[in-house]
């Protein structure tokens, strides 16, 4: 099982009632697996606060809820989270917050372990399929317990792994009664000072009781050498060194002191193994406990055995790498973004980049996406340059976004563009999905992660009833189309709003009754047609061009930028 | 028995996942403890992909590291030269001998190399297969990988009936049949 698909079950299993997430790579597959459980309500929310917060009310009228998320997500939802640690749960309330070692999929390397401290959030973090699973579970009651919302901390490495996991029945807590208690859900000044007051003492009751938690377990060996580890780093401890002496920690905030200080007293030499920051070392040294921890190992991307290895006894693997060309992620063949950068590139401007696909822009050949920070940050910061350098400064720029990341929270910097005066020109590339994830629904596609149909948010009225004039909509294939109409909104001294429509390449159901074809014989060998880059395209040793049909879905971008009629569109 | 290391390798939408799963449940009804690790996300949109399956009694790390691949499967040329130091001395390397030019080679700031099955042939036990032309004569060209996986199924230690009960209930029901005929051609090429 998926170690993602471990957690969903687990939920199912704990009688989790409620559950609220949006896709987010290395966490997208617990919503989607929850789906094949009936008894829990799920939802995609526009974004990781919104869900924070529905989870939030569901544990404050009595039942289990839960909500998953990237590690980036969890700053979105922070504001939520800091003070529903004052609060505290009614029914149990577990936040799953998925960490990226290595950056497969994401914008920054941040440990959330270290939002799980700031906000005083008991954190836990398996490192198998199985262990997601129980823990969850395990989550679920402690949160009851000690009346606290708890993070259960995963990573790419566990999230995206197979491993056996045994299944059990699901048990139903009888919900909880709601009860009127403003002194505990009313976050104002009085209130809130006293729930501080609690919440520090949670804590320390916590750290006291961490000590003889089942999950945080001394697994004794050769007395030579001992690891703290926890996680997925835990399996590359075992698989070096399946004799050494090991405190597997379960609950990785707070932390049990006292068997810490045994376990560092019964072993010669101590190491501290945890991916991303010194979260448990640097506690440990404030024990006065002499350890090894980032000195020895990196606090960047992902750990392995080997590396272990390479430290412990100075091992490297004898064979080297050979040198090859790099292949860095790419736009599909087909994909409308391809389109909408392609005339941007012709008319040569900028674009304020978002997260998405489309972030892809920014690299070759294309190289029109300048800038990308996180989730709705295009909008607001090709506002951010106009106040800072003039109108004239940003006529050969847009913002580029997609419509499920609009939904997120560009939105709201769009309003900020109308309020204050704003000139730009924002491109909303809707392709109908949230593409990078993997096809996720979202609040304009008119369909429920439960897959009931539903309302579906008009972008264009919504743009419109924001009180912006020239809201224009356009095919993202058809480069004459885009070409005049970019050109009018950069020179209009309004804000404006371009959206670009079609369809991902890759969502399901659609049908590509053509393809393109190079016609050799009309061919002037000047390259256009490669220019932007699409993958079903190769250049000939005699400089002509082939195009794979198994690839080619027929978008006609190559077509419309050869100038000789070189290239035709056929019936597959 | 030690733990055995496969890797897959090629370029995303090539279908690493479902290959991986095959070879998952292969190892599953076997009743070895299985570990398997997948890339998702932005990675797999045209850029280099690899999986990993670990099978033994006990398996604790997920992924293969360099120098300890049994079996390395690899998709596409480039790929199989990219990932070929992860394979052990005795090592096996299953190719399928295709050619997608990374964007670099696409806009000309790199060279997609020459001869890489015959190069890497004389330093690895090597077994290529123009599995793309061999699928399009079947009449199905996405089914290449499983033609791949035929071959590669030869070196690991389990029946072909198992491969083909397996395949039946991994693949999707409509493609059962073409996708028992790929193995069956890759396992007795």
């Amino acid at each position: 099982m998926l170690g993602n698909a471990a957690i969903a079950r687990g939920a199912y299993e704990a009688g989790c009632k409620v559950s609220a997430a949006y896709p987010g790579t290395p966490s997208t597959e617990i919503s989607e697996n929850l789906v094949n459980y009936p008894e829990i309500y799920c939802e995609w929310s526009p974004n990781e606060k919104v869900a924070c917060e529905v989870a939030i009310g569901a544990s404050m009228s009595g039942v289990r809820s839960m909500c998953s998320m990237k590690h980036v997500g969890l700053n979105v939802a922070s504001d939520p989270l800091y003070t529903a640690s004052y609060i505290g749960v009614n029914g149990g309330m577990v936040l799953v917050v998925a960490d990226d070692p290595g950056l497969y999929s994401s914008q920054n390397e941040q440990d959330t372990r270290m939002i799980g401290r700031a906000s005083m959030t008991p954190v836990i973090e398996p490192s198998d399929s199985q262990e997601a699973k129980d823990y969850i579970k395990l989550a679920f009651e402690l949160s009851e317990k000690y009346d606290t919302p708890i993070i259960m901390r995963t990573t790419t490495r566990l999230g995206h792994s197979q491993g056996l996991v045994t299944l059990e029945d699901r048990v139903e807590p009888a919900d909880k009664p709601y009860e009127r208690n403003a002194a505990k859900n009313v976050m104002m000044p009085g209130m809130a000072k006293q729930r501080h007051i609690y919440v520090e003492k949670r804590l320390k009751q916590m750290s006291e009781d961490a000590n003889t938690m089942a999950i945080n377990r001394v697994e004794k060996g050769d007395n030579k050498i001992g690891f703290i580890t926890s996680g997925i780093a835990y399996q590359y401890v075992k698989e070096v060194c399946p004799d050494a002496s090991v405190l597997k920690l379960g609950l990785v905030h707070p932390l049990p002191k006292k068997l810490i200080k045994d376990f560092a007293a019964s072993v010669e030499k101590l190491y501290i193994f945890e991916e991303l920051e010194p979260v448990i070392e640097e506690q440990v040294k404030a024990l006065g406990i002499e350890c090894i921890g980032k000195e020895a190992f990196t606090v960047q991307g992902e750990y392995s055995a080997n590396m272990l290895r390479k430290v412990l006894f100075g091992t490297e693997p004898k064979v080297k790498a050979e040198e090859v060309p790099a292949r860095p992620p790419i736009l599909c063949p087909g994909c409308p973004h391809r389109s909408v950068y392609t005339a941007l590139k012709t008319l040569k401007i900028h674009a304020a980049g978002d997260i998405g696909c489309y972030t892809l822009g920014a690299v070759a050949p294309l190289n029109v996406v300048d800038t990308a920070v996180c989730m709705g940050s295009s909008i607001s910061t090709l506002h951010g340059m106009e106040k800072a350098k003039g109108r004239e400064f940003i006529k050969d720029w847009v913002a580029v976004i997609g419509d499920s990341t609009f939904l997120h929270t560009g939105v709201n910097s769009l309003m900020n563009m109308v309020y204050n005066k704003a000139t730009g020109t924002v491109m909303i590339l809707d392709n109908s999905t949230t593409g990078m994830t993997g096809h996720q629904d979202h609040a304009a596609t008119g369909k429920t992660l439960m897959g009931e149909p539903t309302y579906a948010i008009d972008i264009y009225n919504l743009c419109k009833s924001m009180g912006i004039d020239n809201v224009v909509e356009v095919d993202s294939y058809d480069q004459e189309a885009l070409t005049k109409v970019i050109k009018e909104e950069v020179n209009r001294e309004a804000v404006s709003v371009i959206i670009c429509k079609a369809p991902c390449a890759l969502l399901k159901g659609l049908k590509f009754p053509n393809v393109c074809k190079p016609l050799s014989d009309k061919c002037k060998k000047c390259g256009a047609c490669l220019r932007p880059g699409c993958p079903a395209l190769t250049k000939n040793e005699d400089g002509t061009v082939s195009i794979d049909m198994t690839m080619c879905n027929g978008c006609g971008l190559c077509m419309q930028m050869c100038k000789f009629g070189a290239i035709e569109k056929v019936a597959r | 028995m030690e733990t055995k290391n496969i890797m897959i390798v090629g370029v995303g939408g090539q279908g690493t996942l479902l290959t991986s799963r095959i070879l998952g449940s292969i190892m599953l009804t076997a009743g070895y403890d299985v570990k398997l690790s997948e890339v998702h996300g932005m990675a797999q949109r045209g850029g280099s992909v690899v999986t990993f399956v670990r099978y033994g009694e006990k398996v604790a790390e997920p992924i293969v590291e360099e120098g300890q691949a049994d079996v390395l499967i690899a998709f596409e040329r480039l790929e199989a030269m990219r990932y070929v130091q992860y394979l052990k001395e005795d090592g096996v390397l299953i190719v399928n001998d295709q050619r997608i030019d990374p964007m670099p080679v696409v806009t000309g700031a790199a060279q997609y190399p020459e001869n890489i099955i015959e190069n890497l042939s004389k330093k690895y036990k090597v077994y290529s297969i123009d599995a793309q032309s061999e699928a399009l004569k079947m009449g199905n060209p996405k089914v290449f990988n499983i033609i791949v996986l035929g071959m590669a199924a030869k070196h690991m230690n389990f029946k072909k009936e198992e491969w083909l009960d397996v395949i039946e209930k991994t693949v999707p029901p409509k493609t059962i049949d073409i996708n028992k005929q790929a193995f069956i051609k890759g396992f007795d090429f």
